[in-house]
């Protein structure tokens, strides 16, 4: 891994600062990704800024009908709170199942969706509930902030602080993990609330997707057997030695399926 | 070079190191405690598995920088001064937890915590915790074991 320099600022203002001044430079998270990059010499930065121990990015609180979560919240620590278990419990199963527990203790939300990882699990629950993206500087809905394999809406400077998930009436994430790396070779969330039904399909294409025909099924009854005979379509869906373009379609809609027979 | 300081198996440790240096590498090479693995490199295989602040990670995907001011603890720490094994180990012993040993570090480490976190856990919380530790020879069946016994105990 080629060096860089490393600083660890104080507060938030800090940090924006420190990267304003650092074209070259990267937030560090909990490091799960990008340290990964970096090795595989895929990412070279000049400066890595640390984001672990802001205050301003902790805390996890319900706020009317939104539940907010810090972008310095780890996997493990989402996964095991109450309020997100109470508020959004797929939301908390979801967590409890990326990657395994060593990377869930140092993986972040806010790492994992800056990075923007075509098969991580966290874009598909922020893509389907709704949310918005809460950075430093302004408030992203979660439609406009994926725009593509690795892409996001965020300036290089600018640090995603919290995410705002609006409370469903019902959610599920179903996911067909590859067995090693345990990312989605599938994954789909499933949500019905106050902004309709949305799926979003995480794995299958170059990045995380709302799923028309899957949607438009759903609105008309929201039940496993509403999906019976619905085609995914396979074009434009990954191909590569994990699965085929046809095997992942078919996938999607059986994990649809068991995601809304899992809302129950 | 960042200077660092942490509390590494109990003792307060100092050392300066370039930042991409891994807490893996400052462990095994800097303070010569070899009996943290580097197997994949990857964070796949979980043989760096150590502790942070009393949480398990892998020493490979974590930059040394990040422990200043931390506490670690590494398969070194575990055994009392007087070589007393922790229960963990002492069941991997008891129950035949390990053939080659390579993974048995990570593996130990790992269930530490679990142990620790979720006493009394059962066979399926075993085998889903330790997902991240990957062992080629003993098939998983002696490992699950030994963690179940060490749970029984109540005692990471």
């Amino acid at each position: 891994m080629q060096n860089f320099g490393f600083q660890k600022p104080r507060d938030l203002a800090a940090a924006v600062a420190a990267a304003k001044k650092a074209p070259e430079g990267k937030y560090l998270g909990g490091g799960q990704s990008l340290l990964p990059v970096m090795k595989l010499g895929l990412a070279a930065p000049s400066e890595l800024i640390a984001l672990s121990g802001l205050a301003e990015l902790k805390g996890v609180r319900v706020e009317g009908k939104e539940l907010v979560i810090g972008a310095g919240t780890t996997h493990a620590e989402v996964a095991a709170s109450a309020e997100v278990k109470k508020a959004i419990p797929a939301l908390a199963d979801l967590a409890g199942h990326i990657g395994d527990p060593q990377v869930r203790n140092r993986g972040t939300l806010g790492g994992s969706l800056a990075h923007d990882d075509p098969s991580a699990d966290y874009p598909a629950a922020v893509l389907a509930l709704g949310a918005t993206v809460v950075t430093d500087r302004r408030r992203i809905a979660a439609d406009a902030f994926f725009q593509g394999m690795f892409q996001t809406a965020l300036a290089p400077d600018e640090v995603i602080t919290a995410v705002r998930f609006p409370l469903p009436e019902k959610a599920a994430y179903a996911k067909f993990p590859h067995p090693a790396s345990k990312f989605a070779l599938v994954g789909v969330f499933v949500a019905r609330g106050a902004g309709g039904v949305r799926v979003a399909v995480t794995g299958a294409g170059p990045s995380v997707h709302r799923s028309a025909p899957l949607e438009k099924a759903l609105a008309a009854r929201f039940a496993p057997e509403a999906l019976a005979g619905v085609a995914v379509p396979a074009g434009g869906l990954q191909n590569d030695p994990f699965g085929s373009a046809e095997y992942r379609a078919h996938l999607v809609a059986v994990m649809a399926r068991r995601a809304v027979a899992a809302c129950g | 070079m960042p200077a660092i300081s942490l509390k590494l198996n109990g003792r307060s440790v100092t050392a300066e190191v370039e930042a991409r240096t891994l807490l893996v590498e400052l462990l095994r090479e800097r303070l010569g405690l070899t009996g943290t693995h580097v197997g994949c490199d990857t964070s796949q295989c979980g043989a760096c598995t150590v502790h942070v602040d009393g949480r398990s990670v892998k020493s490979c995907t974590m930059l040394a920088v990040e422990a200043d001011g931390r506490e670690v603890t590494t398969i070194e720490g575990l055994a009392a001064a007087d070589g007393t094994l922790s229960p963990v180990q002492a069941a991997f012993r008891e129950h035949h937890g390990l053939q080659c040993g390579f993974c048995t570090p990570g593996m130990v480490m790992s269930a530490t915590e679990l142990v620790r976190r979720n006493p009394g856990a059962g066979e399926r919380e075993i085998r889903e915790w330790l997902e991240g530790n990957l062992c080629r020879c003993t098939g998983y069946h002696n490992i699950v074991k030994a963690v179940q016994a060490a749970a029984q105990t109540g005692r990471g």
